[in-house]
C-alpha cells in the first residue's frame, strides 16, 4: 500500500492556511467551516443536511476507523461541502463497514483534507467564530483561496432548508434497525398521525416517530398551513436542518397556521422556527454547538441530559419576554435556550437532537412525550 | 442539591500497600477525595497503612491513621472516633471489602455509621457473580452463558452447559487473583480448586469463553438526581482473554460505530441503576463479537478504579474528586469543571489526542512463573502516552516503559535492527498466539518477517484496526531505509516519522548515528516538537490548566509566566524496586517549591499518580522520561534547573545525558552520583575517609572468580558488574555454586566482568537516610533492619530507631554518613547502607538522591525531608528551614514489605539480594513488637496468638532456632519440626512433634497445612528451589494465607509482636497524635 498522497489546502477568510492531503473527491468546495467535537459518528455527521453549506472539520484526530456502513446514513447523501480530518483511516475494522471513508466521499464527491492541526482550526473557530474557508485538492496557491473564502456565501440570512429538502409529500414507515432497538418498547393505543415537515430531517427523527407508533407522512419545506392541516394528522412535527432560520419565513408563516389547531414539535431548525412563529427572534452564535457532549438542563424536572447538538443559531430570550413562551431546557455550557413551550397552544421543541444519530439517547423520551402530548390534547 | 449538612466526619478508607493490581492509583483517587471535602468544609478521616503515599501526609486528612486496612481496626476507630459516613468507594478493592466486612459485623447500626457512595447490598450486587447476573437479566442487558458454583460438583455440572474453554472467576477477589481460562478438564479441576479457596465467600463463576472478542470499558459516573455521563471510553488492543490491567488499552474506544457505542453506553446506565450504584464513579466492562457486533456485559467495579485513575488522567476529568463531591449530596451539574472552570462537570469530555496504555511487567525477577498473560494480573506499574495518532501515542508509551525499548522496535532489544532475515515462523507463531508482555513487539517482528496483517489478525484476533496502525509503523520504517542516514532524509518524511512516534534515538539505531546529532539535524530543519493541552473540551472552551502532551503539529499551546521555573522529573511507571515513594518525593518536591513561590514544572508517564494530577504542578507536561522528550519540554519552558534526585532510577538513568546536552541539574552534582556508583571511585573515597568495606574483587572468568573467592573466603556475593539494585545477584557458599554461578553470567554478560564481594554473614543491615545542603548535613534516620544482611534492603523490614544496635555503633554509622554527605557533597537527599558484624561496620551502597525509604522516614520522625531537600536544590539552607539536627522519637515506626508471590502460584518465597516486593506498609507503636505486629498485620500477615508453629530451619540457624522454640512453647504455642530442626530442639528439652518429608510419606507438613493444622510457618530456606520440600511448603502457605517467616530475625521480631498484641491489643492512634505540631497544614 502507498502512503504516498495528493496535497491539499484549506484556507480561511481571515488568512490561515492549512497543508494536508486529499482524501477524498478531487476538486473544490467552500463554506462556513465548523467543527464537531463527536469522537464517533462521523457517516451521520456527513449526511446530515443540517450541514449543507458547511465545512466540517472532525476535532477527533481519527476518523474512518469503523468506515461507512449502508444504515448509519441521516439521508440519501452526504451534505457536507468538505471534510477537514487530522488523519482518515484507510483499513477500516467493523463488521458492518461496506468501504473505507475515503473511498466513499470520492464516489460522493465530497472534498476531504487530511494531516491537518484540526486542534488549530479549532482554536480559531472558537477565538473567532465561524469563518468562511474553501478546501481544495487543485493547483491554485493560498492567496488565491484565502480571496474565494472570503467570497463564500455568509451563513446569516441564507435560507438552506429550501434547498434540502424533499420536494413531494411522502409516508415514512422505516422504524429502527432490530439491531439497535433494544430500547424500544411496543406501542400500545392508538396509532396517531404525524405530519412531518422536511427542512432537511434526519432519518433517525422519522425513525424515532415510527417506533413511538405514529403513522408519518413527511411534507416538503414550503407546505402551507392548509396543505399540513389538510392531512388531517394529529401532530406536526418540524424538522431540523441547515441555513439561517429567520431566512424560511414561508416555515414561520405555515407554523403560525397550524399553532392550537394541532400539537406541534420541533427539534433544531423547527425549534428555531417556532420562535419566529412565536413572534421571536434567533440570533448566530459564535462557532455554534456541534457535538455529542452537551448538558441540557431540563428546567422542570432538574434533570441533565447529555444531548447531540448541531445549530449556529438560537433562540433569542426575546422569544419568552412575551409572557406566552417559556423556556424549558438551558445549555449548561453557555446558558443557551435549549428548549421552550408555549403556554396557551400544544407545542413544544428543543434546540437539540433528541434522535441522537449520532450522540447520546438521554433525551429519547421527548418523542414519548409528543405522544403523550397529542393524547392529552385529544382527551 | 445542596451538599448534606447532616454529616460532618467521613472516614476515608486507604488501599493498602501496592500490590500487583491495586497500585498509587488509590493514593490519587484518596489524596483528591480528601481535598475535596476538607474544602467542602467536612472533617475528614483516613486509615491506610501505606505510608508511601500522600494521602497519609499529616496535612491531607483531619486525622491520619497509618494502621492496617482491617476490619477490626476501622471499627476501632469509628468507636474512638465520632465518624458520621465511611466512604469506601476510593481505596480499591480493600477498600470495598474492608467496608462490607464491618458493616456485617453491626458495627455500622450499632454506631450510627452511613456507607457513602455504595450501601453494602449495592457492592454485593456488583460483585456477586450470581446476583450481578440476575440484575443485568432483569434489565435486559446480554451476558455470556454462564453458571455460579460453590463447589467443585456445582462447578463441573456448569461446565457442561458452557463448554471448555471457559473462563472461571473467583467472587470478591482482587484484581481477578485465583481466576482464569481452563483449555482441558485438567485445568479446569486446577483452576476450581484455587479459586475456590482464594474467595472470600467460596463462590466462583465458570463462564462461556469469550477469548479473543473486543474488549472494551466504559468509565460512568452518576448522582443522587440520577444523572449519569461516561467519562471515558477505553478499547484494549489485547482481546478478552488478558486481564484489562495487563493489556495495551487506549482511549477513546476505536472501533464502534456511534450506534454500537451508545448501546453500550445505554447499557452502562443500566448496569449502574441496576446495581443501585447512588453516587460516584463505576467501571463497566464490555465484551463485543467482532464477527456480529454482539455486545456482553462482562462486569461492573461500583467504585474508582484503577481505570478511572486512567480515565481521568486520559481526559482531565478528575473522577474521585468528583466521585467524593457526588457522595456529599451535590449533583453534577453543580460541580465545576476545573479546567474550564465556566462549564459544569455534567458533561461527556471530547478528547482530541489518542492515549494509548501498556503495562509493565516484572518477569524478570520471578524467572519461575509463568510468562502468559491470562485473566490475572500480573503487571507491576503502567505508562500511558497522549497523541495525535495511535501510532504516536503507541510509541511514546513504548520509550517510556523505561524497558529498553526506544518505540515499536529500532533499538537494542530490537533483532532485527540491520538483519531483513525474516524470524522463524515457529517462534513468530508462539510468540503471537500466546498473550505475553512482548507480544506488541512481535507484532512488528511478524510484519517486518513478512506475516501479512489479516495472518497476524488470525493469529491474535487484534483487532485489524490496530494491526493496520502497526502496519503503518512498519511501512514507515521502510520509506526510512530507504535513505543512508538522517541527513539524507526528505524534510517530508523526517516530519511524517516523527508525527507517527518515531524517536531520535531509533532513527540513530537505524542509521548508527548519535542520538544527539540526529536532533540537531532535525532541529536544523525545524522539526520541532509542539506542545498541546489535555483540556475535556478539544478545545471548545478555553483552558485554564496547563496540562500538555507532545506531538508534531504547527500550533504550540504552552503559555508561560515570569516566574522563576522548576522542573521536576517524575519516576514513570511503577515496578519492581521503583514504586510510590518516588512520586511521593517529586510531589513534595512540587509541593514546596510552589510554596516557596517557583512555577513548578512536572515530567512524568505514569497516571496512577499523584504527581500527574493537573493540580499538582503549576505545569504538566504527560511524556516519557527519555532525554528526548525531556529535552522538548527543557527547550520550550526554560526552566532554572531540573531535579533528578528524587524520581529514583529513572531520571538518574538520563541525568548525564541531559547535562552533555545543557540541562542544568540541581542539587548533587552528577560527579557525585557517578562517584558513588563507579565502583573504584567508590573504593578510593571509602578509604579517603577511613571507611570499611567488604573484601571484593572483580573476575571475568571462572579462574579468576575462583581465586578472588578463595582471597576474601566463603561465602561470595556475586553480581554482574553491570546491573544495579540486586538485579542477578546471588550468594554462593561454596565453589560449585559459585562456578554454576559465574558459567552463566559470564556467558550471558558476553566479556563483562563479574563482582565478587565477601558476604557478611549474620551481620545487621542499615539503612540511613541524611540530607545536606554543602553546609550542614544531618542524619534523617538509622533504619536497622529486622532480616539480616543479603536480603535486599527494599524487601527487608526495618525500624526507627534501631532496634538492637549499641549506641556507640549507631553513632559511628551517623559520622560515616555525615562524612560521606560532605565528601560527595550532596545537595537534598543521600541513602546508605551499611552492614554491621561483631561491632565492626561496613558500608555496602551509596546512593546520592532520595531513597525508596524517604516517606517512611518522614513519617517516622515527622519531618517532611523531600520538601527539605527540594528547597535545598534551589539554594536555601537546611537551617532556613530549622531542620540542622537529627529528631529523636519516642515511638518505634516499623517498615514492612509486602511481596506478589500470591501472583505468580508455585514461586519460592524465599527473600535474597534480588527486591521483589511490590509495597510496603508501616507500623506505628510505643514499643517494637507493638509496631512490628501492626506492621505485619498491615501487610496481610495475621499472626495468630495460640496454636502450632511449624518451625524448621537450615543448619546453621539451630542454635538461634532453640531460643525462638522456647519462647513459643513459653507463649503455649506448639511446636511440629522437621527431623533435622526437631531433634536439635527436642535435645534442649523443647517438646516438639517431628514430621516426615514430603516424599516420606503421610501426613506430612503439607497434609498438616492442608487441613489447616498448622497457623503459623518459621522456615529458613537451605537452598534455593520451589520444588523442594520447604519450597513447596513456602508456596502452599502463599496461597492459603498461612503466615509464614524466613528468617529467625523475622520470626524473633514477630514473637515480640505476638507478646505485645498480647499485653494491650493494637489500639488506634493518629499520626497527629504523635506529632502534634505537623497536624497543622
Amino acid at each position: 500500500m502507498s502512503d504516498e498522497r495528493m496535497p491539499a489546502l484549506l484556507a480561511l477568510e481571515d488568512g490561515s492556511v492549512f497543508r494536508g492531503t486529499s482524501f477524498g473527491a478531487p476538486g473544490e468546495a467552500s463554506g462556513e467551516v465548523v467543527f464537531n467535537t463527536s469522537l464517533q459518528g462521523y457517516q451521520e455527521i456527513l449526511t446530515d443536511p443540517s450541514y449543507k453549506g458547511q465545512v466540517v472539520c472532525m476535532t477527533y484526530p481519527l476518523i474512518g476507523n469503523y468506515g461507512v456502513n449502508p444504515e448509519d446514513e441521516e439521508s440519501d447523501r452526504p451534505w457536507v461541502e468538505a471534510f477537514v480530518v487530522r488523519e482518515a483511516c484507510r483499513v477500516p475494522s467493523s463488521h458492518r463497514s461496506a468501504e473505507p471513508l475515503g473511498k466513499y466521499l470520492e464516489r460522493r464527491g465530497v472534498v476531504g483534507i487530511e494531516g491537518v492541526d484540526t486542534r488549530r482550526l479549532t482554536r480559531i473557530l472558537r477565538e473567532k467564530g465561524a469563518l468562511r474557508g474553501v478546501v481544495s485538492t487543485g493547483k491554485d496557491g493560498a492567496d488565491a483561496l484565502v480571496d474565494r473564502a472570503r467570497k463564500a456565501p455568509s451563513m446569516e440570512g441564507l435560507d438552506l432548508a429550501g434547498l434540502v429538502s424533499r420536494r413531494e409529500a411522502a409516508p415514512w414507515t422505516e422504524g429502527h434497525l432490530s439491531a439497535f432497538s433494544s430500547d424500544r418498547r411496543e406501542r400500545k393505543g392508538p396509532e396517531y398521525h404525524v405530519a412531518a415537515v422536511d427542512y432537511g430531517v434526519k432519518r433517525n427523527i422519522l425513525r424515532n416517530l415510527v417506533d413511538c407508533g405514529f403513522r408519518v407522512t413527511v411534507l416538503p419545506a414550503r407546505a402551507t398551513a392548509a396543505e399540513v392541516l389538510a392531512l388531517r394528522p394529529d401532530g406536526v412535527f418540524l424538522s431540523n436542518g441547515p441555513g439561517d432560520p429567520a431566512a424560511v419565513t414561508y416555515a414561520a408563516d405555515c407554523v403560525r397556521g397550524i399553532l392550537g389547531k394541532v400539537p406541534v414539535f420541533g427539534i433544531c431548525l423547527g425549534h428555531q422556527i417556532l420562535a419566529h412563529a412565536y413572534g421571536g427572534r434567533t440570533l448566530k452564535l459564535p462557532f455554534g454547538h456541534h457535538g455529542g457532549n452537551h448538558p441540557v438542563k431540563d428546567l422542570a424536572t432538574g434533570k441533565v441530559e447529555v444531548t447531540a447538538q448541531n445549530h449556529g443559531f438560537a433562540a433569542h430570550p426575546d422569544t419568552f419576554r412575551r409572557g406566552d413562551v417559556e423556556q424549558t431546557h438551558v445549555n449548561l455550557n453557555d446558558g443557551t435556550c435549549e428548549g421552550m413551550r408555549h403556554l396557551e397552544v400544544p407545542a413544544f421543541s428543543v434546540q437539540y437532537h433528541p434522535e441522537a444519530a449520532p450522540g447520546p439517547h438521554d433525551s429519547l423520551h421527548l418523542f414519548d412525550r409528543f405522544r403523550d402530548l397529542i393524547a392529552a390534547t385529544r382527551g | 442539591m445542596p451538599r448534606r449538612e447532616d454529616i460532618r466526619s467521613i472516614l476515608i478508607i486507604g488501599s493498602g500497600p501496592i500490590v500487583i493490581g491495586q497500585a498509587c492509583e488509590f493514593d490519587y483517587s484518596g489524596t483528591q477525595a480528601c481535598k475535596a471535602l476538607r474544602e467542602e468544609g467536612y472533617r475528614v478521616l483516613l486509615v491506610n497503612s501505606n505510608p508511601a503515599t500522600i494521602m497519609t501526609d499529616p496535612e491531607v486528612a483531619d486525622r491520619t491513621y497509618i494502621e492496617p486496612v482491617t476490619p477490626e481496626m476501622v471499627i476501632a476507630i469509628l468507636e474512638k472516633e465520632k465518624v458520621d459516613a465511611i466512604l469506601p468507594t476510593l481505596g480499591g478493592q480493600t477498600g470495598l471489602n474492608t467496608a462490607v466486612k464491618v458493616a456485617e459485623t453491626g458495627a455500622l447500626e450499632r454506631l450510627g455509621v452511613e456507607l457513602l457512595g455504595a450501601r453494602v447490598d449495592v457492592i454485593r450486587r456488583a460483585e456477586d457473580r450470581l446476583e450481578f447476573k440476575e440484575a443485568m437479566k432483569a434489565v435486559g442487558i446480554d451476558l455470556p452463558r454462564s453458571g455460579v458454583a460453590r463447589s467443585m460438583e456445582e462447578a463441573r455440572a456448569v461446565l457442561e452447559e458452557v463448554g471448555l474453554p471457559c473462563v472461571i472467576r473467583p467472587s470478591f477477589t482482587l484484581g481477578g487473583q485465583g481466576g482464569g481460562i481452563a483449555w482441558n478438564r485438567e485445568e479446569f479441576e486446577e483452576i476450581c480448586a484455587g479459586g475456590l479457596a482464594l474467595s472470600m465467600v467460596h463462590e466462583i463463576l465458570v463462564e462461556e469463553s469469550v477469548l479473543g472478542w473486543k474488549e472494551f470499558e466504559l468509565e460512568v459516573m452518576r448522582d443522587r438526581a440520577d444523572n449519569c455521563v461516561i467519562v471515558c471510553s477505553i478499547e484494549n488492543l489485547d482481546p478478552m482473554g488478558v486481564h484489562t490491567g495487563d493489556s495495551i488499552t487506549v482511549a477513546p474506544q476505536q472501533t464502534l460505530t456511534d450506534r454500537e457505542y451508545q448501546r453500550m453506553r445505554d447499557a452502562a446506565f443500566k448496569c449502574i441503576r441496576a446495581v443501585g450504584v447512588e453516587t460516584g464513579g463505576s467501571n463497566v466492562q464490555f465484551a463485543v463479537d467482532p464477527r456480529t457486533g454482539r455486545q456482553v456485559i462482562i462486569e461492573m467495579n461500583p467504585r474508582v478504579s484503577r481505570s478511572s485513575a486512567l480515565a481521568s488522567k486520559a481526559t482531565g476529568f478528575p473522577i474521585a474528586r468528583i466521585a467524593a463531591k457526588l457522595a456529599v449530596g451535590y449533583t453534577l451539574d453543580e460541580v465545576a469543571n476545573d479546567i474550564t472552570r465556566k462549564t459544569p462537570a455534567c458533561f461527556e469530555p471530547a478528547i482530541d489526542y489518542c492515549v494509548v496504555k501498556v503495562p509493565r511487567f516484572a518477569f524478570e525477577k520471578f524467572p519461575d512463573a509463568n510468562p502468559g498473560l491470562t485473566t490475572t494480573m500480573k503487571s507491576v506499574g503502567e505508562v500511558m502516552a497522549i497523541g495525535r495518532t495511535f501510532p504516536e501515542a503507541l510509541q511514546k508509551a513504548l520509550r517510556g516503559l523505561e524497558a529498553g525499548r526506544q518505540g515499536l522496535g529500532l533499538d537494542r532489544k530490537d533483532p532485527m535492527v540491520r538483519s531483513r532475515e525474516p524470524l522463524p515462523e515457529e517462534e513468530i507463531r508462539a510468540k503471537l498466539a500466546t498473550p505475553n508482555a512482548d507480544r506488541v513487539f512481535w507484532l512488528r517482528l511478524a510484519m517486518r518477517s513478512g506475516w501479512s496483517a489479516e495472518r497476524v489478525a488470525k493469529a491474535t484476533s487484534i483487532d485489524p484496526w490496530f494491526l493496520e496502525g502497526i502496519a503503518s509503523i512498519v511501512r514507515m520504517e521502510d520509506r526510512l531505509r530507504a535513505f543512508p542516514s538522517t541527513a539524507a532524509l526528505p524534510d517530508d518524511l523526517l516530519r511524517e516519522a516523527k508525527r507517527m512516534g518515531f524517536g531520535d534515538a531509533q532513527l540513530a539505531t537505524l542509521f548508527g548515528e548519535d542520538e544527539l546529532a540526529v536532533r540537531a539535524e532535525r532541529l536544523r530543519r525545524g522539526i520541532r516538537v509542539t506542545f498541546k493541552v489535555v483540556d475535556t473540551c478539544a478545545a471548545e472552551f478555553e483552558a485554564l490548566t496547563p496540562y500538555y502532551y507532545s506531538t508534531y503539529e504547527d500550533e504550540d499551546e504552552v503559555r508561560l509566566s515570569t516566574r522563576r521555573r522548576v522542573m521536576i522529573l517524575g519516576s514513570g511507571p511503577n515496578r519492581i524496586g521503583q514504586g510510590v515513594e518516588f512520586d511521593y518525593c517529586c510531589v513534595h518536591a512540587a509541593l514546596a517549591l510552589r510554596e516557596a513561590g517557583y512555577e513548578t514544572v512536572m515530567v512524568n508517564s505514569n497516571p496512577e499518580t499523584v504527581s500527574t494530577d493537573y493540580d499538582t504542578s503549576d505545569m504538566l507536561f504527560f511524556e516519557p522520561l527519555t532525554r528526548e522528550d525531556v529535552l522538548n519540554v527543557w527547550e520550550r519552558i526554560a526552566p532554572e534547573g531540573v531535579i533528578v534526585q528524587l524520581g529514583g532510577q529513572t531520571p538518574l538513568n538520563i541525568a548525564r545525558g541531559l547535562e552533555e546536552a545543557g540541562v542544568r541539574i540541581l542539587g548533587t552534582s552528577v560527579e557525585s552520583i557517578d562517584r558513588a556508583e563507579d565502583r573504584d571511585q567508590f573504593a578510593s573515597m571509602l578509604e579517603k575517609l577511613g571507611l570499611r568495606q567488604a573484601a571484593n574483587g572483580m573476575a571475568a572468568s571462572i579462574e579468576e572468580a575462583e581465586a578472588v573467592a578463595a582471597r576474601i573466603g566463603y561465602p561470595v556475593l556475586v553480581r554482574p558488574s553491570y546491573v544495579l539494585g540486586g538485579r542477578a545477584m546471588e550468594i554462593c557458599y561454596d565453589r560449585e555454586q559459585l562456578h554454576t554461578y559465574v558459567a552463566r553470567a559470564v556467558e550471558v554478560s558476553a566479556g563483562r566482568p563479574v563482582l565478587v564481594d565477601d558476604f557478611l554473614e549474620e551481620a545487621i543491615e542499615v539503612d540511613v537516610d541524611c540530607i545536606a545542603d554543602g553546609e550542614t548535613a544531618v542524619v534523617a534516620a538509622v533504619m536497622e533492619h529486622i532480616e539480616e544482611a543479603g536480603i535486599h534492603s527494599g524487601d527487608s523490614a526495618c525500624s526507627v530507631p534501631a532496634a538492637t544496635l549499641p549506641a556507640a555503633v549507631q553513632d559511628e554509622i551517623r559520622r560515616a554518613a555525615l562524612a560521606l554527605a560532605r565528601e560527595l557533597d550532596v545537595r537534598g537527599l543521600m541513602n546508605v547502607q551499611f552492614a554491621v558484624r561483631q561491632g565492626e561496620v561496613f558500608v555496602l551502597e551509596v546512593n546520592p538522591r532520595a531513597s525508596r525509604t524517604v516517606p517512611y522516614v518522614s513519617k517516622a520522625i515527622g519531618v517532611p525531608v523531600a520538601k527539605h531537600a527540594a528547597r535545598i536544590m534551589v539554594g536555601q539552607r537546611l537551617r532556613d528551614l530549622g531542620f540542622t539536627e537529627e529528631r529523636t522519637v519516642t515511638h518505634v515506626s516499623v517498615k514492612q514489605p509486602v511481596f506478589p508471590f500470591n501472583r505468580f502460584p508455585g514461586v519460592d518465597t524465599v527473600l535474597g539480594p534480588e527486591m521483589k516486593s511490590t509495597g510496603e506498609v508501616m507500623g506505628i507503636d510505643t514499643s517494637f513488637g507493638g509496631a512490628f505486629a501492626r506492621a505485619l498485620l498491615g501487610a496481610g500477615v495475621d499472626l495468630p496468638d495460640a496454636g502450632t508453629v511449624f518451625l524448621s530451619v537450615r543448619k546453621a540457624d539451630r542454635g538461634a532456632a532453640r531460643v525462638l522454640g522456647r519462647r513459643l512453647i513459653q507463649l503455649g504455642f506448639r511446636l511440629v519440626s522437621t527431623e533435622g530442626t526437631g531433634t536439635a530442639l527436642r535435645e534442649e528439652g523443647l517438646e516438639v512433634g517431628i514430621l516426615r518429608k514430603i516424599r516420606e510419606g503421610r501426613p506430612n507438613a503439607l497434609d498438616l497445612l492442608k487441613d489447616r493444622r498448622i497457623d503459623f510457618v518459621v522456615n529458613t530456606p537451605s537452598g534455593k528451589g520451589a520444588r523442594t520440600d520447604e519450597g513447596r511448603i513456602r508456596a502452599f502457605t502463599v496461597t492459603h494465607g498461612i503466615p509464614c517467616i524466613t528468617t529467625l530475625s523475622g520470626a524473633s521480631a514477630a514473637v515480640r509482636g505476638i507478646e505485645a498484641r498480647r499485653r494491650g491489643g493494637l489500639a488506634p492512634r493518629a499520626l497527629q497524635d504523635y506529632f502534634p505540631a505537623a497536624a497543622k497544614p
